[in-house]
């Protein structure tokens, strides 16, 4: 049932966002199945027989206005809690950023992406930067910070083993964070249509670590230089 | 408090030459003025119901095409040929906003609304019989203008029926120059002829009704559609502001969304759904009218807490101004205004909840009979309720964060949407069907075609979660680009539902067959076949020009069923005590 059975979780907060769609599939799925039990059980129950006549009920006495207002109130108990556990998951993926062990910007564009990663000097927009098409490098349990940009029109930001999604607009920048937390090589998806080629704009997220992180940082900084 | 009578005379002066829609000899007016510029509110209705439908069809027929380029990427699809991105962003964009625009809306809305209001009133016609007429003028211009936008140079607007720009607004990014503009004046016009007919509805309902009828003795479902056309015209005036910015845009430079000359993309956002949610349940509410209608008739109940039901109508119309920004929880709003939405949405399943609880209890200690439209009725319940609580995974915030923009939110939309646009549109249609054109549909085909669409219908949506949960995003045009959605699973599913989808489509030419063979060949309907309460099964089954021999008066409210002190189970609203 849950979606860590359809993709992988690949960052710190991929567990929080698959638990709280567990919390509410249990708790709406409680409600779903009750509701349609009752649904179908009244409708086998009071099915129409010769001779037998209707109940003539009006709803509007307080005995009866129970059978609706009971189930009225623990609904809205239950949607206490998924507001409460939604907005806990929300401020800590969007609302708080910790800090950056690295900075990337991500650039997107009818229908590419670009991404400048900081180089060994760790920081961007200096001449040792590490720029690539379609293909992102982060080291594994490093807390990044992504500035994202574009160039013509909405894109989307989308990494599905990470949980993360995020609409680019262009004249502003977006900053959010994520950590990955597992090595390996994953889809990037542009979420928001975009023209034509929408469907031409996956990259893909290369999670290494440390020491493999290092060796392609050499290797681009030696091609870039020779 | 306006007395019928002035009405009746009012609308009586716009078809004097009137008298019975199937008088024959010299009096007989002509097809032109009869069928096509009439101001009867019964064939305005008709009017509406078929251009509605036929929209419909042409809105299916593109699933159709989509679907199949999902299932079986770059193939030939049969009737249409090899689907290029281009088609594809074009299909699925005008088919989002044919159903929901050009169906869902004039079918539930003006198609009922026309035909039933001034019926189950108990009054001859419409108070603006004219400006009846000019809305559903302007509505056909404003379809032929949206068909228009797919033969042009460049084809049809494919940027979403969401229209987000800067890609709605350029042609240098959508590469549709006419047809995006063709679609934003379509679907502008259509928005008029809206308003104009639901200044109709509401003044209707509140001046024409039977002496002796009082607010709470109007049926649910005109009450649903007088609340929905309140929603409605409070909702659109943003967007319709919005939609001369965005042909501004277009056609003459200007910069309402380039944020290059100071301009903002996210501000149509916000005037669009601000706009979008509420024109959600513009379509439910009189979706759950016409189901309170005939779930109270064929389970011989009184309808549970009426008064409850039309104030949580009220609830959910006046909470569903403050939703709008769901939609946009990723799209680089401030992320503090997340938690507030989240808030609003999740509350709204209140009133819902309850809504679809005193469904539930009306069926208590009833004696259900499971006609085709009772089936109908039953089945948009059954499944709304998937679309209802689906809802709540995408309205928690941290939950959309993965789920937004996923066939998870298709899934659960057309949860929602095919209840209202089709299963509740085949139960008013297989309902009022005797009423409209005097005969009885066939059961049997009724409720093959039934089961037909209702479980392909399944078929198509349920695995349409699993591939959305599986990370599928939505309009895209071929996933084989995408390593982890191009495996062997991922396309089960999409197949799985394209064949769903062809089945359910193959199921509607019974009903069509079921429509056109029973206008001739169907038993004929007495005046009230279903032993129902409301106002329009007092006049006969078609109601001629005019609508009653007599013009009824109003005893009680509409659901006296199996009241105790009667011998007959059913007590109708004329009937005096």
């Amino acid at each position: 049932m849950g979606i860590e059975h359809y993709i992988e979780q690949a960052s710190s907060y991929a567990a929080d966002i698959d638990n709280l769609i567990f919390l509410v599939g249990v708790l709406v799925g409680f409600w779903f199945i009750l509701v349609e039990f009752v649904f179908f059980g009244l409708i086998v129950a009071y099915r129409r027989r010769p001779g037998v006549k209707a109940q003539y009920i009006t709803g509007e006495e307080k005995h009866q206005k129970r059978w609706v207002g009971i189930p009225h109130e623990l609904v809205l108990v239950c949607d206490v809690v998924i507001i409460i556990a939604a907005v806990r998951v929300w401020v800590d993926v969007k609302q708080t950023l910790p800090p950056a062990g690295e900075t990337v910007r991500v650039i997107a564009q009818q229908w590419a992406w670009s991404f400048v990663h900081a180089g060994p000097d760790g920081k961007l927009d200096t001449p040792d930067d590490i720029k690539t098409v379609d293909e992102m490098h982060v080291k594994v349990g490093t807390v990044y910070h992504f500035k994202l940009e574009s160039r013509d029109v909405l894109h989307s930001f989308s990494v599905p083993v990470f949980r993360l999604k995020q609409d680019v607009i262009p004249g502003r920048e977006i900053t959010g964070w994520f950590k990955a937390t597992k090595t390996g090589i994953h889809d990037i998806q542009c979420t928001e249509i975009c023209g034509i080629g929408h469907a031409l704009m996956p990259a893909r997220i290369v999670i290494q670590t440390k020491g493999e992180y290092d060796a392609w940082t050499a290797a681009q900084t030696a091609t870039a230089s020779r | 408090m306006a007395t019928p009578a002035q009405e009746h005379s009012h609308a009586h002066d716009d078809h004097a030459h009137g008298h019975g829609a199937h008088d024959h000899g010299h009096h007989e007016m002509s097809f032109w003025s009869k069928y096509v510029f009439s101001t009867d509110h019964k064939i305005i209705g008709m009017q509406y119901m078929f251009t509605g439908l036929a929209m419909g069809i042409i809105g299916a027929f593109f699933s159709y095409v989509f679907r199949m380029q999902m299932a079986y990427p770059g193939h030939h699809v049969p009737l249409f040929g090899v689907v290029s991105p281009a088609e594809y962003n074009s299909l699925i964009t005008n088919h989002g906003t044919i159903m929901i625009f050009w169906l869902a809306m004039p079918v539930l809305i003006a198609a009922f609304g026309n035909f039933l209001i001034p019926l189950m009133l108990g009054c001859d016609d419409m108070v603006f019989p004219r400006l009846n007429r000019l809305s559903y003028q302007i509505f056909l211009l404003s379809a032929i203008v949206l068909i228009a936008s797919w033969f042009v140079p460049g084809g049809g607007f494919g940027g979403a029926w969401t229209a987000y720009p800067p890609l709605s607004a350029k042609s240098q990014y959508n590469l549709t120059p006419m047809g995006s503009s063709l679609w934003v004046i379509a679907v502008a016009l259509e928005f008029i002829a809206f308003l104009i007919g639901g200044i109709n509805f509401v003044t209707t309902a509140m001046n024409s009704r039977a002496p002796g009828m009082r607010m709470f003795d109007i049926p649910m479902v005109v009450w649903m559609i007088v609340i929905a056309s309140i929603l409605f015209m409070a909702s659109v005036g943003p967007l319709i502001a919005g939609a001369f910015m965005l042909l501004f845009d277009q056609l003459i430079g200007t910069g309402f969304y380039d944020p290059v000359r100071g301009g903002d993309p996210i501000l149509w956002q916000h005037l669009f759904w601000f706009f979008g949610h509420p024109e959600v349940y513009v379509v439910l509410l009189p979706a759950v009218g016409i189901v309170a209608e005939i779930i109270t008739v064929f389970s011989r109940k009184k309808m549970f807490a009426y008064k409850t039901v039309l104030y949580t109508a009220f609830g959910t119309g006046i909470l569903s101004f403050f939703v709008w920004a769901h939609h946009q929880f990723i799209a680089g709003i401030d992320p503090r205004m997340a938690n507030v939405f989240t808030a609003t949405t999740v509350l709204i399943s209140i009133p819902i909840a309850e809504m679809m609880f005193v469904f539930v209890a009306t069926l208590y200690g009833g004696s259900i009979e499971l006609t085709t439209p009772m089936l109908w009725a039953l089945g948009f319940i059954a499944e709304f309720i998937i679309g209802g609580v689906t809802g709540i995974f995408l309205g928690s915030s941290g939950a959309d964060i993965y789920f937004h923009d996923t066939y998870f939110v298709l899934a659960h939309f057309h949860y929602t949407f095919v209840p209202i646009a089709v299963i509740a549109v085949f139960a008013g249609i297989t309902y009022w069907y005797p009423k409209m054109f005097g005969r009885m549909l066939n059961e049997t085909l009724g409720k093959i075609h039934y089961w037909g669409t209702i479980i392909a219908f399944n078929g198509i949506f349920i695995p349409l979660f699993l591939t959305g949960m599986g990370g599928d995003h939505r309009r895209i045009h071929n996933y084989d680009n995408f390593p982890e959605l191009a495996n062997e699973r991922m396309y089960f599913l999409r197949e799985f539902a394209t064949v769903s989808l062809v089945i359910l489509l193959f199921f509607q030419f019974i009903f069509i067959v079921n429509f056109f063979w029973s206008l001739k060949n169907g038993k004929k309907a007495t005046a009230n076949p279903w032993n129902a309460n409301t106002l329009e099964w007092v006049a006969p089954s078609p109601p001629p020009h005019g609508n009653f021999a007599e013009l009824p008066n109003c005893y009680r409210g509409p659901y006296e069923y199996s009241h105790p002190d009667r011998e007959q189970d059913f007590w109708p609203q004329n009937e005096p005590a």
